[in-house]
C-alpha cells in the first residue's frame, strides 16, 4: 500500500541518515547565521533558537505557531529547563519565516510512528538528505509539536547551549567543566563561591560549536517541565491587542470579497459586474479562474458590492451530486469490495464460516468544515519585486514559499509576518491553498497591500472539509459466545494509517479500505482519520459487548490485557466518574477509548435525555496517558478543547451535499455547542514512562462513541450515522444495561 | 456623517449610514480587538457595548447608534475604572480571564469578554441558566469550563 511504501522510504531515510536528533537547533554553525542575521546589539544566538543578552535576558524562538495550544509557553519551557534559565526572566519570540527556524523534527518525530500524516506526504517522498534540510517547512500540526519539536529541537538547544556557557565558565576560572553548575541563568563554582551571569559568558559561548549530543535531563531533573506555568500569549487576548492574520493593517491596504465556483473544480465562464465599478470606493473586479473578487477601500463596500455581481461557472457533470448520490457511491463501493489491506490478522474468512453467531453493521459520517473563529484571510503586498505577507497560518514557510511562487520573486524576497492564529484544526495546513493563491494572484494586480477576506459563508462553502466515510462492520461469535472475527471495510482514503485499528485481542481481523473519491476537497481536521474510524469501532465493539451480554467496561478491559495503557486510562476514567456505582436517575455513562498521536484517552460521558427526548451530555470524565505533561494546565485546556470540538461534530456537525455544492450558509446551520450545551469535564493526566504523547487531539476522537454508547443504554437505539440532532428517539424504552 | 462615541472619544465619519458598526470600528478606525466572525450576529465575536450593554456590531448600522457610547474591548478596562484595583489596567474580568487561563486562540474572547462583562454588570451573581442564556457566543476551541469558572470565581468573590 502507498502509505507503507512512504513510511519505509522515510525511516530508511532516517537509518541511513544517523542521528538527527537535535539537528535542527544545533547543526553545526547555524546560530552563527542567526548572530549575523538577527542578533542586535549585546545579544548572542548560542544555539539558533536560544539568544541571550548581555543583562542575562534569556530569547528563546519557537519555530511554531500559537493557535491557542500554548505552544510558545510549552516549548518555550523545554529549553529554558535544559538551560537552567530563570524562567522569570526568559522572553518568548516567534521564530520568524525563514529557513534557519525550519522544523523539520516534525518529520523525523513521525517517522517513528505508524506513518506520516498526509499534509507531510508531499514532502517526505524526498531525498535522506532533503530531511535533514526541509526547508520550506515550518508546520504546526499533528499534536507534535512538544512531543516532536520540543524533545527533539527545543531540549537539544538549551542543553547544548548552557553546555557552551559551563565550558566558558570553566575556561576562564581555569577549572574542570565537571565542577561548575547551573542554576537560574548562572553558572557557579562552588569550592570558591564564584559566578558568572550567562549574559557575561553569551558572547564567548556563541563562538563555539554546539554538540549535536548533550545529556538532557531525567524527569526528576526538570525545575520547569511539569509545573502549570501562565501561557504567555493570554494577557494580549483579553484586551484585544493580540494580532491575529486577519487584523493586519498596512498602509494603503484595499479590501478583497471574493465568490467562488459553488461546484468544486469548476471554472469561471463570465462575470457581469453592473455598474459596481461606479459605487463608492470600488477599485476593481478581478477575475480568477475558479472565482471572482470585488476589490474596494472596504471589506464592507467589496462584499456588498459582489452581491450586485453576477457570475457564471461551467458545468462539469458534478452539479447533480449529493449527500445522498456520494453515500449510494459509497455503498456501491463498499459492496464491491475492490479494497485494500489496512489490516489482516489470523484468518477472518474461517471465523466467519464457523461462526455461531454473527452480527452486522453499518455507519456513517458526513463531511465536516473546520470553522476556526478567524475566517480565513491573507494579506498581501507586492512592490518592485519584494513581498510581504500577512496571514494566521499553520505553516509560515510554506506560505511564504507558495506566494512568492506565484507573485514570480525569490522567496528571499518575501517577508511573513507572524501573527496569532484564530484557529487552526487543519484548515491552515500547507496545501489547503485556497484563498492564499487567490489572494496572492488578486495582489499582484496592485502595488498596494490587498486583504482577501472570506465570509463565514464561503469559509464553510469552500473547506477542505473532514471526509465523508461510510464503514460495514461484521462480528463472529464462536458457539461458547467469545468474538472470533472482526471484519471491517470503509471508505477512504487513509490519512492517518492505523486510526482504524483496534487494540482488543480478537485473533482474526480483516480491516480493508475501499475508494472514497468524490469531487469534495478533504483534508485533515483535527485528529484526521481518527474521529471518524472511532466513532465506529468504539461503537461496535459496544455492539459486540451487549451482543455477548456483557458489561461494555469489563467487556474492553477482558480484551485489553496486552495493553496496560489502554487498561489504566479506562480504569482512571470509570473510578472517577463513578462507573458501576448510582447515577441519578434516567443517566448513563457510555465509554470509549483510542490511542492517537502518543496518547492514550479513555473517555466516560454521562448523558440522559430531556422531556423532549434530546440526549442532554452532563459530564465527560476523561483519562489520557500523555508520557509527561510539560505544561499541565495546557494540556487540561487541550483536553478540555478536543473533547468539545468532538462533541460539536457529534451532536450537530455536518456539512451536506445539494447540488454539487455545501448546503450549510453561517452557524446557525452548521450549530456549535455552546455555554448551555457544554458538559462539565473532568480531566486526568497520568504520567508514565512512556515517550510524550500529543494533547491537541487525542482528546476529541472518543467522545462521539462515548455520547452514542450512552444513548444506547437509555433508548435501545443505536446511532450508526452521526450527528445525533438528526436521529428521532421517540419515546424512553426499557433498555438497560 | 456618522457621529457616535468609541472608548470616550467622539467620532465623525463620512460613511454609509447602512454600514455596520463593526466595520466602522475595523477599517475606518482601524480598531481591530472587535473580530469579524459570522457577520449575521450568530457567534458574538463581534460584541460590543452600546450605552453598557452587550450588543452585536456586526448586523448594527452606524445610523442605529447617532450619538450613543460605544465601549469596545480596547476602552473596556477605562470604562470600569476601579473594577480590579490590583491592577487597574484590567477589569476584574480580564484579570480573572487571566487567572483562569481562558482564552486559547483568543478570536472569540474579545466578544466572549463584553457579554460576560454586561451580564455581571446587570446580574452580579448570575445562576448556571442565567450565564447559559446571557453567554450564547461561539467558542470554537470550546473554553466554556474556563469562561463558566472565571464567572463563578467574580460571582462569590
Amino acid at each position: 500500500m502507498k502509505i507503507n511504501r512512504r513510511r519505509f522510504l522515510l525511516s530508511s531515510a532516517l537509518v541511513g541518515g544517523g542521528v538527527l536528533i537535535g539537528y535542527t537547533a544545533t547543526r553545526p554553525s547555524r546560530h552563527r547565521r542567526a548572530n549575523t542575521e538577527l542578533a542586535g546589539s549585546g545579544e548572542s544566538f548560542v544555539t539558533s533558537l536560544i539568544k541571550i543578552e548581555a543583562d542575562n535576558t534569556v530569547t528563546i524562538y519557537v519555530p511554531h505557531s500559537e493557535m491557542g495550544q500554548g505552544v510558545h509557553t510549552s516549548l518555550s519551557m523545554m529549553a529554558a529547563d535544559e538551560l537552567d534559565a530563570d524562567w522569570e526572566r526568559v522572553n518568548i519570540e516567534q521564530a520568524p519565516a525563514i529557513d534557519l527556524f525550519a522544523n523539520g523534527d516534525l518529520v523525523t518525530g513521525f517517522a517513528g510512528e505508524l506513518g506520516a500524516p498526509s499534509f507531510l506526504a508531499p514532502l517526505i517522498s524526498v531525498s535522506a538528505v532533503k530531511i535533514a534540510e526541509l526547508a520550506n517547512l515550518q508546520t504546526t500540526g499533528g499534536s507534535s509539536s512538544v512531543r516532536f519539536t520540543g524533545e527533539h529541537s527545543m531540549r537539544y538547544a538549551g542543553a547544548a547551549a548552557r553546555d557552551l556557557l559551563v565550558q566558558c565558565a570553566a575556561t576562564r576560572w581555569a577549572i574542570p567543566a565537571a565542577e561548575c553548575t547551573t542554576a537560574l541563568s548562572y553558572v557557579h563554582h562552588n569550592a570558591t563561591g564564584r559566578s558568572l551571569s550567562y549574559g557575561e559568558l553569551a558572547a564567548e559561548a556563541a563562538m563555539l560549536e554546539p554538540s549535536t549530543e548533550p545529556v538532557l535531563k531525567s524527569r526528576d531533573q526538570y525545575n520547569i517541565m511539569g509545573k502549570a506555568m501562565s501561557r504567555n500569549d493570554i494577557p494580549a487576548k483579553v484586551n484585544g491587542t493580540a494580532p491575529y492574520g486577519i487584523d493586519a493593517q498596512p498602509e494603503d491596504m484595499l479590501y478583497a470579497a471574493i465568490r467562488f465556483a459553488p461546484v468544486f473544480g469548476t471554472k469561471l465562464v463570465s462575470v457581469d459586474a453592473g455598474d459596481v465599478l461606479s459605487r463608492r470606493g470600488i477599485k476593481k473586479i478581478v477575475q480568477l479562474e475558479d472565482s471572482v473578487a470585488v476589490v474596494a477601500d472596504s471589506y464592507w463596500r467589496a462584499k456588498e458590492a459582489l452581491k450586485s455581481v453576477d457570475a457564471v461557472f461551467e458545468e462539469l457533470g458534478n452539479e447533480n451530486a449529493s449527500s445522498a448520490s456520494i453515500y449510494e457511491q459509497f455503498d456501491a463501493s463498499l459492496a464491491a469490495d475492490d479494497s485494500d489491506e489496512d489490516r489482516e490478522i489470523g484468518d477472518t474468512q474461517a471465523a466467519f464460516e464457523s461462526a455461531a453467531d454473527v452480527i452486522e453493521a453499518s455507519y456513517r459520517v458526513p463531511y465536516l468544515a473546520h470553522a476556526a473563529m478567524e475566517p480565513m484571510n491573507c494579506t498581501v503586498h507586492l512592490k518592485d519585486g519584494r513581498a510581504d505577507i500577512w496571514t494566521s497560518t499553520q505553516d509560515a514557510l510554506g506560505i511564504k514559499s507558495r506566494i512568492a511562487s506565484i507573485l514570480g520573486i525569490d522567496a528571499e524576497n518575501a517577508t511573513f509576518h507572524h501573527s496569532y492564529v484564530g484557529g487552526g484544526f487543519g484548515r491552515r495546513l500547507p496545501f489547503n491553498w485556497n484563498v492564499i493563491d487567490h489572494a496572492a494572484l488578486i495582489a499582484k494586480e496592485f502595488d498596494v497591500p490587498v486583504k482577501t477576506v472570506l465570509s463565514r459563508e464561503d469559509d464553510l462553502q469552500q473547506d477542505y472539509y473532514r471526509p465523508a466515510v461510510a464503514s460495514n462492520f461484521k462480528a463472529a461469535f464462536d458457539a461458547s459466545g467469545l468474538v472470533r472475527g472482526w471484519h471491517n471495510r470503509f471508505t477512504g482514503p487513509v490519512q492517518t494509517p492505523g486510526a482504524a485499528h483496534i487494540p482488543y485481542a480478537i485473533d482474526n481481523q480483516s480491516i480493508r479500505v475501499v475508494d472514497g473519491t468524490t469531487h469534495v476537497p478533504i483534508a485533515a481536521w483535527r485528529s484526521v482519520d481518527h474521529s471518524q474510524q472511532t466513532f465506529f469501532t468504539e461503537s461496535f465493539i459496544d455492539e459486540i459487548a451487549h451482543r455477548a451480554g456483557k458489561n461494555p467496561y469489563q467487556f474492553r478491559l477482558d480484551l485489553l490485557s496486552g495493553h496496560p495503557r489502554h487498561r489504566r486510562v479506562l480504569e482512571t476514567a470509570a473510578e472517577a466518574a463513578g462507573y458501576g456505582r448510582n447515577l441519578p436517575e434516567g443517566h448513563a455513562l457510555g465509554i470509549a477509548v483510542q490511542e492517537s498521536f502518543g496518547s492514550v484517552v479513555a473517555e466516560i460521558a454521562e448523558v440522559s435525555m430531556d422531556e423532549n427526548m434530546r440526549p442532554v451530555v452532563h459530564k465527560v470524565t476523561c483519562a489520557i496517558d500523555c508520557g509527561f505533561a510539560v505544561n499541565p494546565d495546557t494540556a487540561a485546556s487541550q483536553i478540555e478543547s478536543g473533547i468539545i470540538f468532538g462533541l460539536t461534530a457529534a451532536m450537530y456537525g455536518e456539512i451536506t451535499i445539494e447540488d454539487g455544492r455545501v448546503a450549510q450558509n453561517n452557524f446557525p446551520d452548521y450549530e456549535m455547542v455552546r455555554m448551555a450545551t457544554s458538559p462539565e469535564i473532568d480531566v486526568h493526566i497520568l504520567e508514565s514512562d512512556n515517550t510524550l504523547g500529543g494533547f491537541g487531539e487525542p482528546a476529541t476522537p472518543p467522545i462521539a462513541a462515548a455520547v452514542t454508547n450512552a444513548i444506547y443504554i437509555l433508548t435501545g437505539q443505536r446511532v450508526r450515522e452521526l450527528p445525533i440532532k438528526n436521529h428521532d428517539f421517540g419515546k424512553p424504552s426499557l433498555a438497560k444495561a | 456623517m456618522a457621529n457616535f462615541k468609541v472608548n470616550g472619544e467622539d467620532k465623525t465619519l463620512d460613511i454609509e449610514p447602512d454600514m455596520p458598526l463593526l466595520w466602522a470600528l475595523r477599517d475606518e478606525l482601524g480598531m481591530t480587538g472587535t473580530k469579524f466572525g459570522c457577520g449575521i450576529a450568530a457567534c458574538g465575536a463581534c460584541t460590543v457595548h452600546i450605552n453598557g450593554v452587550a450588543m452585536r456590531s456586526c448586523v448594527t448600522p452606524v445610523s442605529a447608534i447617532e450619538g450613543q457610547e460605544i465601549t469596545t474591548i480596547e476602552g473596556l478596562a477605562t470604562a470600569a475604572a476601579g473594577s480590579n484595583p490590583s491592577n487597574p489596567a484590567l477589569t476584574a474580568v480580564q484579570q480573572a480571564w487571566i487567572d483562569h487561563q481562558v482564552p486559547q486562540c483568543g478570536y472569540c474572547q474579545s466578544g466572549m469578554i463584553m457579554a460576560v462583562s454586561s451580564l455581571l454588570a446587570q446580574n452580579p451573581n448570575p445562576s448556571d441558566a442565567e450565564i447559559d442564556s446571557s453567554i450564547t457566543n461561539v467558542c470554537r476551541c470550546g473554553t466554556y469550563p474556563r469562561v463558566r469558572r472565571a464567572i463563578r470565581s467574580l460571582a462569590t468573590a
